[in-house]
């Protein structure tokens, strides 16, 4: 579904995406963890279109990615980013942040199309005219996700999307998230610093450094510790090291 | 009576902020006491524990409504005293390490200033004198270069060495209590541990009492002898750290299961189901 090879991005002399190349299956999830500074989300921001300033070569369902994106990509692939408070506008309600993404792809139906993300995304409906501030910080974090979801698209890019949120909320979101997949056969790239949370989504995990890929590893092998590098087993031995 | 070895006793700490509709209980009884030892206080974004630890440095907004049967600070009844004896404590005798440093600091004051003025401010002492005092402060908080970094700005630093500035600055009075409102929440894992290795390690050796404030259970387990779980404004439960898993309270062993494990993967996280029961004294 997502193939990336060679991505470099560079902010003037700073090279901080140096030659990483990762795929990621129809329906997959790939996670991407390391440190701040380690390049996973300005990853994330070149794969979504954020950030035009990369080469290397990317793809989608093997259709070649140039710098400009055409509409059918921004309906196809559709991001959550950390912080739901800085995402949704406070000025609009959670009616209008749903629609926006609907008139933008002129679809139609929308008021029931509405109904259902919400329920979708189990906000009840009285949250529909609600502005974000009147939202709990999950609750806003499942409006987030519903207008990611408005325009059906088939890959989801997640930057951090449960670290602004309490654990028991978080679980709740992995949960959805986890359905939502199920569901829709959708088709995740997680960017997260928290190992046991991205374990948790993805089977297939790339651990970054300084720009790098240095490891891919599978879930299972990180959680029984067969990891090669040094500095994945490192992040692993501090995971572990609070569990027990 | 009042108990002279105890740092901090509060007694039945209520908070209200008053609204439109009337006021709302934030704190509803709370009472802790603390020795020279490490307390971890957790509970979820708004349960109280910012509220709690900042009412004991009279630090709360003007038209916080509070009241308590005892609100004290090594015997000093901090309800009844007065801004000039607050300054004493605030920094002096109890100092307060917020999330994070990139807004704690001040960003035009090098961090050697910032140490310094602290040092200044309850020490006296020449600016030379104090300067010094920050870069052997500085190396206590084992930053390695620490003369370079004195004459930095924050900006130049990263936030694991900025939180050690901050850490430097609380230390430079020698205060009897350190309160950490998460401090490490906005560092990366492996500066995490280091930071609050670090903590733990000044702590103990200079015999302080500590207040370690997270939503991160597991992780005050592993850094505080005993733990006060709070859940909307009261202490569900007080547990030593080595017993977390023998935790009574439903909400407790909630907050435990419900997150991700490495070592013991599930298909399903268990969720939080809050009982009404829980909000009852």
């Amino acid at each position: 579904m997502i193939e990336v090879d060679d991505l470099r991005v560079r902010f003037g002399a700073n090279e901080v995406v140096r030659g990483v190349s990762f795929s990621v299956p129809d329906g997959g999830s790939l996670g991407l963890v390391g440190e701040s500074g380690s390049g996973k989300s300005t990853i994330l921001r070149a794969v979504s279109g954020l950030n035009p300033a990369w080469s290397g070569r990317m793809s989608i369902a093997g259709v070649p990615m140039t710098k400009k994106r055409d509409r059918d990509f921004f309906r196809r692939v559709q991001m959550v980013f950390q912080d739901p408070y800085g995402s949704l506008h406070p000025r609009q309600t959670v009616d209008r942040a749903l629609s926006e993404p609907l008139i933008v792809h002129g679809m139609s139906d929308r008021d029931a199309r509405i109904a259902r993300a919400l329920s979708d995304v189990a906000l009840p409906a009285s949250a529909r005219f609600r502005y974000p501030h009147q939202l709990s910080g999950g609750q806003r974090q499942r409006v987030a996700i519903a207008r990611a979801l408005m325009s059906e698209p088939q890959i989801l890019l997640l930057d951090e999307p449960t670290s602004a949120l309490d654990v028991s909320v978080q679980a709740e979101i992995l949960n959805l998230l986890k359905d939502l997949q199920q569901e829709r056969q959708l088709t995740f790239v997680l960017v997260s610093h928290n190992l046991a949370v991205t374990a948790h989504l993805c089977p297939t995990i790339a651990v970054m450094q300084a720009g790098e890929i240095v490891e891919v590893v599978g879930a299972d092998d990180l959680r029984a510790g067969r990891v090669q590098n040094a500095h994945t087993a490192e992040l692993r031995r501090l995971s572990v090291e609070l569990e027990t | 009576m009042p108990n002279p070895s105890m740092l901090v006793d509060i007694q039945n700490l209520r908070i209200a902020f008053p609204t439109p509709s009337g006021p709302v209980d934030a704190i509803r009884g709370v009472s802790m006491t603390l020795g020279r030892e490490k307390l971890g206080i957790v509970g979820e974004s708004g349960s109280g524990k910012s509220l709690t630890a900042r009412s004991l440095l009279k630090l709360l907004p003007a038209h916080a409504i509070i009241e308590a049967d005892r609100l004290s600070f090594d015997g000093i009844d901090v309800r009844a005293a007065s801004e000039r004896q607050m300054r004493k404590i605030r920094g002096g005798r109890a100092g307060l390490i917020l999330q994070d440093p990139k807004y704690s600091l001040n960003p035009v004051m090098t961090a050697g200033d910032q140490i310094a003025e602290a040092w200044r401010a309850h020490k006296g002492g020449s600016r030379r004198v104090a300067l010094q005092a920050a870069i052997d402060l500085l190396d206590q908080v084992r930053i390695r270069d620490p003369a370079r970094v004195a004459a930095s700005y924050p900006h130049e630093l990263s936030g694991g060495m900025g939180q050690r500035v901050m850490i430097a600055t609380m230390l430079a009075p020698d205060p009897e209590l350190l309160i950490a409102d998460e401090p490490t929440s906005a560092l990366d894992a492996t500066v995490q541990a280091e930071i609050l290795r670090l903590i733990e390690d000044l702590v103990s050796r200079r015999g302080m009492g500590l207040m370690l404030i997270s939503h991160d259970l597991p992780l005050v387990g592993h850094f505080c002898d005993r733990i006060a779980v709070m859940y909307a404004g009261r202490i569900v439960e007080e547990v030593q750290a080595g017993e977390l898993h023998h935790a009574q309270h439903p909400y407790t062993r909630g907050l435990l299961s419900c997150m991700p494990s490495l070592t013991h993967p599930a298909d399903r996280l268990p969720v939080l189901q809050r009982d009404p029961a829980w909000l009852l004294p």
